[in-house]
């Protein structure tokens, strides 16, 4: 149930663009067309959840048993970036064809606050466990590709409309995404 | 190179013509994450102005030194070293501000302004032509986040820096305070910043 509610609340009610605003840099960039959209999410769950688990051993076993928790920020910007890297390096000689997919997006990830972001809010949970963050990494991922896709289905529409001249390119993006986001508030009370 | 920047323009150039909210669409997640009050927003851009500053006048003094392959991740660690720091200062002195930014404070160190700035300029310009280009593009960035804080304020909660003007419970937009809010006022002040800038310019 508990899991559940995680699930839910990540997909849903706090989504991590719409509501929570991480990530909004590849959700504005990489969002006009859906397959480019549907690479970028699959780039994120996979890095996103191996961020998380590696930040949460770093943080429970290392960070606070020595008392640095101030090193927090520094050291988890640098794993992910390494891990980033090494992601990659290790994609391209196991797996060419999902390199192929994702290779273009993992780069741009590691700028992506929203696994900085998830990494840090998931040591933050109430009585948390590796399982449990996990999981939640899992689910915000998940949300994000839901908004990601969702928004470039869209844009792909937007293509064929007529719009004032004043308002092309990024503000009628935002202004999609804002009416994306009022869609989803509607979820509010759903948890 | 650096001598023939023309200084004031170097400055200026943060504010209007390469704006980093309204023009670059750098730094979106404070932007858009922070700015439910005119306070917040003011906060934000001063807290990411200090730490553009700070690494921009290292970045530009280690350019030598850094080795060119492994220049991303030594940027990287100068910046978060500076978020740290004001991370620290935060939480010791505007423990409330510390509070109302959040998860945005550490979320600094991603911020694309900074990382953009440290590679496409301070790593090829002296320390002073640095500092100006931080301070144009800090001043940009706040006045941005401060201007877009006041207007979701205005219209959200009746209020401009907690200064309340309409009655209590007056009916605001509360739209604007909202997740939604932020995305509908950004997208109308980009469409207000380019028709004055379009006039200016030509």
């Amino acid at each position: 149930m508990d899991y559940l509610i995680i699930l839910i609340a990540a997909v849903f009610v706090n989504n991590i663009v719409l509501s929570q605003f991480l990530g909004i840099c590849p959700f504005l960039g990489v969002s006009n067309k859906v397959s480019t959209s549907i690479g970028m999410s699959g780039a994120v769950l996979f890095v996103m959840t191996i961020a998380t688990t590696v930040t949460y051993l770093l943080h429970q076993y290392v960070l606070v048993p020595a008392g640095l928790n101030y090193l927090r920020t520094i050291s988890f910007i640098l794993v992910i970036a390494a891990l980033v890297q090494m992601v990659e390096i290790i994609l391209k000689k196991v797996s060419p064809a999902l390199y192929q997919a994702l290779g273009v997006f993992l780069p741009l990830i590691t700028t992506n606050c929203a696994v900085l972001g998830v990494a840090i809010l998931a040591i933050g949970l109430e009585n948390s466990s590796l399982v449990k963050a996990v999981f939640f990494a899992i689910s915000n991922s998940l949300g994000f590709a839901l908004a990601l896709i969702v928004f470039a289905s869209i844009r792909e529409q937007l293509e064929l409309a007529n719009i004032p001249k004043g308002m092309k390119g990024v503000p009628i993006n935002l202004l999609v995404a804002g009416l994306l986001a009022l869609a989803f508030l509607g979820f509010t009370a759903l948890v | 190179m650096a001598e023939t920047i023309n200084q004031k323009q170097n400055f200026l150039k943060g504010i209007i013509k390469e704006n980093p909210t309204f023009v670059m669409l750098l730094g979106m997640c404070p932007t858009l994450g922070v700015t439910s009050s005119a306070f917040n927003g003011l906060g934000m851009g001063i807290a990411t102005a200090f730490v553009l500053l700070m690494s921009n006048v290292v970045v530009s003094l280690v350019k030598n030194v850094i080795p060119a392959k492994v220049r991303i991740p030594a940027f990287i660690i100068i910046i978060a070293s500076f978020v740290t720091i004001v991370e620290m200062i935060l939480e010791a002195f505007v423990p409330f501000l510390y509070e109302q930014l959040g998860i945005f404070i550490p979320l600094i160190v991603v911020n694309c302004i900074i990382l953009g700035r440290a590679e496409a300029f301070a790593s090829k310009n002296n320390v002073f032509s640095s500092v100006i280009d931080a301070l144009g593009m800090g001043l940009g960035f706040t006045m941005a986040l401060t201007v877009l804080g006041s207007v979701r304020e205005i219209l959200g909660s009746g209020s401009l820096f907690r200064l309340s003007f309409v009655p209590e419970n007056a009916n605001t937009f509360i739209l604007f305070i909202l997740p939604p809010g932020a995305f509908i006022a950004l997208s109308y002040l980009t469409v207000l910043f380019n028709k004055i800038t379009s006039k200016t310019i030509s």
